[in-house]
């Protein structure tokens, strides 16, 4: 008898000693990669975000940080690209052990990386690249989308212009020669093709990524008189394809749908005119229908406008974005723990599947079968408002992602093929400017 | 492509040689005379424009007219400081070791003031048209084109040509920098001053990069990145041209410019590769360009 108390004794020692070493010790801060562009052209997108994530993290860590522990982060520029950024991401990963990436801006960066984050078992947030592609093909453990991919956010775009211009008839598009403005084309074309047949494509034009001219594709525009251009370009190209066009008369002859204008238009000014077509790649607009009462919502532009001179743009609530999905991920995961800090597969166990408030728009969920974003999409027109040097969108509408996101495990432009002419008719509420 | 299509495509076209030539004209002048291939020519055209958008911005509000002088003295200020820093205190130092140095010195050069570029002037894009807006549309064929761009740009370039000829042949400046060019020795031995015929050449060159710049700028966005793209055009028309050669950089740049404007016209897949299937196309009938010729080596 005196054995069996002793035994028994001896076991609930081990059994608490035991459950007590498999609860991982809290650490002392918890380490975020970022990769973002701090130079060559996308360091328009690039600084912007990384502002936001030195914003982000420093209100964080006053509040207490991601389960009580703070947050550091680290920086890797994209702009170095090819094998400089893999031996960055490296090293980031395994010298500096960061507990999570947020990698990255170019799709091109993140088909590079998102198969190394899956060789070294690190947990990555794909926080801004849109290629559909890198979740379609492969099931990834430790890769996500914090936010949608070119599918939805073209489409969204499109239904935009069916909706509001139903009745054109012919459709040029002059996009940058780079993998981004290949792809977006496919895809509005595609869906184009499927839900309005009858329309013409009177030109395609890929001038050069960075291209400082475009006299001679605005001339071509001009002569063919399409109904509607189409453009996917951003940054300082998109300017200043939309400068030249608007001096020379193209932005009143056709109607102009900036596929991702939204982070154009405070820079652009007086310079864009009314009624062009916006995309916001995302639900994300500093005056978003929905949030724009919010207490919460407004400090957060205000104090980023208040570090930057600018409003925020979608790159910034992108970064955001990442932030509200792991800070949710490691508050289920310590809660599935019961309350202990969770090793990192626990973390990623936790991540799957989550929905999150982002705080900034709708909330998104991680669909779980690929790990893929489903995020609301807003689309606008712009128009002159009293109070701003810069057009604010109008008539805007939130397309919900459910229905204008492919399904999982069905590739991107076989499904856009399926659309019916009828797929235009979903309701879809719509908002003034203010 | 009916004769309308074909008179709006040779205006395109005309513009944009406009364009490439002033840029280019400067990389081509510095190699014929100093014989250095300057990766930093790039960066002289960004810093022009940027410096051009900082000065016109600054004085539009006072005159936008004044724009106009502000591109010029942007270019000058570039030009004196920058150009004269670079083979002053970088390429001087050089002079006489292996071409190899010279082009490693101003690669480095490259990727200090594109450092600086965004240190000074920041990420975002920046747009100066107030010179561009100063001049009226004109219509053709019911196409509306900026004069500036149809105009003022052909008029600066062919006149930078016709200067550039004048000064080389017609002027005693003119014909020192050939002398040094033609045979550095013999120039020194009648007392020329080589060093200080390299130092005014290659400001010089250094502010046609950085007017080109300047130009360019009211018509478009200037963004971190801008110069590197310019380099390997730039490359590409001194290369087809024949190194050195001015009138053959006016050509090529012309070819350049048309031929694009028509590709734009007829199969726009193919404007990326216009400059490069032009420059691989002559290099294989002419290896030394379309103006260039084989030199003697010297032992």
């Amino acid at each position: 008898m005196q054995f069996l108390k002793t035994a028994v004794a001896a076991g609930l020692l081990v059994a608490t000693f035991t459950g007590t070493s498999l609860a991982q010790t809290k650490p002392s801060e918890l380490k975020i990669g970022i990769t973002t562009f701090l130079s060559g052209p996308a360091s328009v997108f690039g600084v912007p975000a990384k502002a936001a994530a030195e914003m982000i993290a420093e209100d964080l860590n006053k509040k207490g940080g991601i389960g009580g522990v703070p947050v550091k982060l680290s920086f890797i520029d994209e702009g170095a690209g090819g094998e400089a950024l893999v031996s960055n991401y490296r090293r980031v990963v395994q010298d500096e052990k960061v507990d999570a990436t947020f990698a990255s801006i170019s799709s091109g960066s993140c088909t590079q990386l998102v198969p190394v984050a899956e060789d070294l078992k690190v947990m990555n947030f794909m926080w801004d690249c849109g290629a559909a592609s890198i979740l379609e093909t492969k099931k990834y453990r430790y890769n996500f989308r914090t936010q949608a991919n070119g599918t939805p956010e073209m489409l969204a775009v499109l239904l935009y212009l069916l909706k509001t211009k139903p009745d054109f008839k012919t459709i040029a598009v002059v996009n940058q020669d780079y993998a981004w403005g290949r792809e977006s084309w496919e895809i509005f074309s595609t869906a184009l093709k499927a839900m309005k047949p009858d329309v013409q494509v009177v030109a395609e034009l890929f001038p050069k990524f960075g291209a400082p001219d475009y006299s001679t594709e605005v001339s071509r525009l001009l002569a063919l008189r399409p109904d509607v251009v189409l453009t996917t370009s951003w940054g300082g190209d998109l300017d200043t394809l939309v400068r030249q066009a608007g001096q020379r008369g193209l932005l009143q002859q056709s109607t102009f749908v900036l596929g991702i204008g939204e982070s154009s238009i405070q820079r652009l000014g007086k310079d864009l005119p009314e009624g062009l077509i916006v995309g916001a790649r995302g639900d994300h607009w500093f005056l978003h229908p929905e949030k724009k009462d919010d207490a919460a919502f407004k400090a957060f532009n205000e104090a980023f406008k208040a570090k930057t001179g600018a409003w925020p743009i979608y790159p910034v609530y992108h970064m955001a974005q990442a932030f509200k999905a792991l800070q949710t991920a490691y508050d289920k995961a310590i809660k599935a723990n019961g309350g202990n800090w969770p090793t990192r597969e626990q973390v990623v166990d936790a991540t799957a599947g989550t929905e999150f408030a982002t705080g900034f728009g709708r909330p998104i969920t991680l669909r779980p079968e690929d790990n893929q974003g489903l995020e609301a999409q807003l689309v606008g027109v712009t128009k002159s408002v009293p109070g701003y040097d810069f057009k604010l969108l109008d008539n805007m509408m939130i397309f919900d992602p459910k229905t204008i996101t492919n399904p999982a495990g069905v590739r991107s432009v076989e499904w856009l093929k399926t659309l019916k002419p009828d797929f235009v008719k979903m309701d879809v509420p719509s908002f003034k400017a203010q | 492509m009916n004769s309308t299509l074909a008179i709006l495509a040779i205006l395109d076209g005309i513009s944009y040689a406009a364009l490439v030539f002033l840029v280019s004209v400067g990389l081509s002048l510095i190699f014929g005379v100093l014989r250095v291939v300057n990766v930093a020519h790039g960066s002289l055209y960004a810093f022009g424009a940027y410096l051009a958008a900082t000065f016109s911005l600054a004085v539009a509000p006072i005159s936008p007219w004044l724009t106009y002088p502000a591109l010029l003295a942007a270019s000058i200020v570039i030009g004196v400081v920058c150009g004269g820093f670079i083979e002053r205190f970088l390429l001087r130092p050089l002079s006489g070791q292996e071409d190899v140095l010279q082009l490693l010195i101003t690669f480095a050069a490259f990727m200090i003031m594109d450092n600086l570029q965004r240190l000074i002037w920041g990420v975002q894009p920046i747009f100066a048209a107030e010179p561009l807006r100063l001049l009226p549309n004109v219509a053709v064929f019911g196409v509306s084109y900026t004069s500036y761009q149809v105009i003022l740009l052909p008029g600066v370039a062919l006149a930078t040509l016709l200067g550039l000829r004048y000064f080389l042949r017609r002027t005693l400046s003119g014909a020192v920098i050939l002398a040094v060019t033609e045979d550095r020795e013999a120039s020194t031995a009648i007392g020329i001053d080589a060093k200080r015929v390299y130092f005014v050449t290659f400001v010089i060159g250094a502010s046609l990069a950085a007017l080109g710049g300047a130009l360019a700028s009211p018509t478009t966005s200037l963004v971190p990145g801008m110069g590197a793209d310019m380099i390997v055009l730039s490359f590409a028309v001194a290369a087809t041209a024949g190194l050195g050669q001015i009138e053959g950089t006016a050509l090529t740049a012309l070819m350049i410019g048309l031929t694009r404007a028509f590709v734009i016209y007829l199969q726009p897949e193919f404007e990326v590769l216009v400059p490069y299937l032009l420059m691989v196309l002559v290099l294989l009938v002419r290896p030394f360009g379309l103006f260039g010729a084989v030199q003697v080596r010297k032992i």
